[in-house]
């Protein structure tokens, strides 16, 4: 699906790129293909209508038509855009009060109990204040036991609510508890509602009069499709919320809900769930959300993070090697060290057409660090003629590298594989070649 | 139905939200209104070109035999989600996997299964082998007090597969008819966890042969194009035999399960549409098909 959009893109911008300046024409069809970018990436519809309008807007005119590099300059600002919407206005936390009261909303199964504990230790660790867990989720059995055991598993204290039987109840008593035992943040897990549920959005309002807190955080699953513009809407319609949490951000969804709820309640993301430990919370990145979103449509990015990743000197000189005597494991550890420092390497290779075979194990830094160190622990002949490393110089490899004899043979499948790539990509024009590596 | 009923208040904002007619004069379809139609409901970008691709293509005497463009459609997208009707190989006891993501409401829909099971006279066991989640053992304890039926669970931090080798051996020396087990939720993206995931599958069929006869994923009606990956890498796991798709009581369609019927041929076996036990039902193609296409209806209606 990726590699079907990364081809679209690609092929417009070939087209886009014959041509020195750019007509109303060839901004709409870039924009078509960004269209279905953003509707694969699960933006909603309605967002994506308004989100394109406002791009061919900016696009189509003086700026763009003037400029060097049509092609480049449209995805930029395409990319811009969505920067600037998913980041907003960006603020910290507000905590203001005596207690400052911070509620936690929104649909079932979101991840509310999970990230109110997450939430909390990022308090307590950053902010340094004194957090209080209340649960007030009465409808779903064992909320309680769950926020409960995770405020143990962080060393946070928890309320006990055993004694009040609605939000109401437990709104009141735990600001008197806070007052009297002097908790400066109060962190409420609601239960999880349907955006349709009346009754249940009503007492939200309830809770929202009784506790007046100063950050309404709706948690929004990265997951969403088309519906998250009408539950967004819905919670933002009966509360003034303050910010939004994108939870599951560590799974491969690209999460074009961001898109659509930023839009919707007007909020900026505060925040990003990305795993299953209590550590796992970090502040949101609108730039990296947005390259996300675009999925393959990024290039511009990529390429010019890719062209300061390189160093130019380097990268001729390679280039000229690699035309006369092809590609060694010298060269590949060049590769991995530019790439690492990047912390590129899954979006490059995801970039190098051809390079999947490459990635039938997911490529992570770590993997590439353990690569370079098996690199290294090589003699510069070994890694010259890497057809000479049999199974003692393997065994030596792997001892002098603190890994498996298996993790230098994979190392060695993976590199000539990607000699073969590296042969077949160079009987073309060389340049295109070093481009297919990430250069 | 009623739930049908509000997947239809659900479709008729959307309408609301275009602000423009879905049908075209003379009472055809739109080609545009139908590509809409479609991905608002989370059909997904290629499945949905896939489906318009093939309307463009439905020859004139195709369409006029289904009986107009409407029914042709209608006729194309029940068969993409028809079920071939297989029941599954009841085993002794019949053993149902239940597996998904986070938060899809997998622990509900066990309890909702076994309150089925059980309704239907049959002698029934829940497990709780997701001994990951904090208080999720608890959260199926308290289903079984409230149903009256029994759980077995170790310990939080167990080894799942354990738990459920124990459950089945215990349920067969027993002669119990189901068990049903609740899985922790897992992000199909992690590679350590799917094969947990393959350990528990392996040692359902240690214990029980030909088990588990059924693996059900549950996917969240609100999740979008992700719901496909999620389908592809469960299957390829955990060898998922059916879908049971949740939270259809919202505004959500759910059309995800469309893109999941037509790459990987897995049906849809349940919906779940509330919280309370009576809120799961079998899946109907013809309703679900009917609340898809509702916004091409017109202003007939």
């Amino acid at each position: 699906m990726l590699e079907a959009i990364s081809e679209r893109f690609q092929k417009v911008f070939k087209a886009l790129r014959g041509e020195g300046h750019l007509t109303e024409k060839h901004v709409d069809e870039a924009l078509g293909e960004i269209r279905r970018a953003l509707l694969a990436a699960d933006v909603a519809l309605p967002v994506v209508k308004e989100f394109t309008a406002r791009v061919r807007e900016r696009a189509v005119g003086e700026e763009v038509l003037s400029s060097l590099r049509p092609a480049h300059q449209v995805v930029k600002i395409v990319h811009e855009e969505l920067t600037r919407l998913l980041g907003g206005e960006q603020k910290p936390l507000r905590l203001r009060g005596f207690p400052a009261p911070v509620l936690l909303v929104g649909l079932q199964g979101t991840g509310k109990t999970t990230t109110c504990a997450k939430l909390a230790v990022f308090i307590k660790n950053n902010l340094r204040k004194h957090v209080l867990l209340v649960p007030a989720d009465c409808q779903r059995l064992a909320a309680r036991e769950q926020l409960e055991q995770l405020g143990a598993q962080a060393g946070l204290p928890v309320l006990d609510t055993r004694g009040w039987s609605t939000p109401e109840e437990i709104a009141r008593g735990a600001l008197l508890e806070a007052r009297r035992k002097g908790f400066e943040v109060l962190l409420f897990d609601t239960a999880g509602r349907l955006h349709v549920d009346d009754e249940l959005m009503a007492e939200l309002e309830t809770l929202h009069g009784i506790l007046k807190p100063s950050e309404v955080l709706f948690v929004a699953d990265a997951m969403t499709g088309q519906d998250a513009v009408r539950s967004a809407e819905a919670f933002a319609a009966r509360l003034p919320l303050t910010g939004v949490l994108l939870t599951k951000l560590d799974g491969d969804a690209r999460g074009g809900a961001a898109l659509s709820v930023v839009t919707v309640t007007g909020t900026p993301l505060r925040f990003a769930g990305v795993g299953e430990r209590l550590g796992d919370l970090e502040p949101f990145h609108p730039d990296r959300m947005a390259s996300r979103i675009l999925g393959m449509g990024d290039m511009l990015t990529l390429i010019e993070k890719a062209q300061a990743t390189v160093d130019a000197q380097r990268a001729e000189e390679l280039e000229r090697k690699l035309r006369k005597q092809g590609f060694d494991l010298e060269d590949l550890r060049e590769q991995l060290r530019q790439l690492r420092s990047g912390g590129l390497m899954g979006q490059i290779m995801d970039l190098i057409p051809g390079a999947k075979a490459l990635k039938g194990q997911q490529v992570d830094d770590r993997r590439l660090k353990r690569f370079e160190a098996i690199i290294c622990s090589m003699t510069p002949r070994e890694r010259r003629h890497p057809e000479i490393i049999k199974g003692s110089h393997r065994r030596r490899i792997a001892r002098g590298a603190g890994t498996t004899v298996e993790e230098v043979n994979r190392l060695l499948r993976q590199y000539a594989e990607m000699r073969k790539l590296v042969k077949r990509a160079g009987s073309g024009d060389p340049r295109r070649m070093l481009r297919s590596l990430g250069m | 139905m009623e739930l049908w009923e509000r997947l239809r208040k659900g479709l008729g904002a959307t309408r609301a939200l275009f602000g423009e007619r879905l049908m075209g004069e003379g009472g055809r379809v739109r080609v545009e209104a139908l590509e809409e139609a479609l991905l608002v409901a989370d059909v997904g970008v290629e499945t949905a070109e896939g489906i318009v691709r093939d309307f463009a293509r439905a020859s004139r005497s195709e369409v006029a035999d289904a009986g107009g463009e409407l029914a042709w459609l209608k006729a194309r997208l029940r068969r993409l989600l028809s079920d071939d009707g297989t029941p599954p190989q009841r085993g002794m006891p019949h053993v149902v996997l239940v597996v998904g993501v986070n938060g899809t409401g997998k622990t509900t829909t066990v309890a909702k299964l076994a309150a089925a099971a059980r309704a239907a006279g049959r002698s029934v066991v829940m497990v709780a082998a997701d001994t990951f989640r904090a208080a999720a053992v608890e959260q199926l304890q308290s289903w079984g007090q409230r149903l009256g039926l029994e759980v077995v669970a170790h310990r939080q931090g167990a080894d799942p597969a354990a738990v459920v080798f124990d459950a089945l051996n215990a349920a067969k020396s027993r002669k119990l008819d189901e068990v049903i087990v609740d899985t922790a939720g897992r992000l199909h993206t992690k590679h350590n966890l799917m094969a947990e995931l393959e350990k528990v599958r392996r040692v359902c069929g240690r214990a029980v042969t030909g088990a588990p006869q059924e693996v059900l994923l549950v996917l969240d009606a609100t999740t979008g194009s992700n719901g496909l990956a999620q389908a592809r890498e469960f299957r390829e796991h955990a060898g998922v035999t059916g879908v049971v798709l949740t939270k259809l009581d919202g505004t959500a369609k759910g059309g995800v399960v469309l893109a999941v019927a037509r790459e990987l041929g897995v049906p849809v076996k349940w919906v779940g549409v509330g919280e309370s036990v009576e809120d799961l039902l079998p899946f109907s193609a013809d309703a679900f098909v009917e609340a898809l296409l509702e916004p091409l209806q017109g202003e007939s209606r």
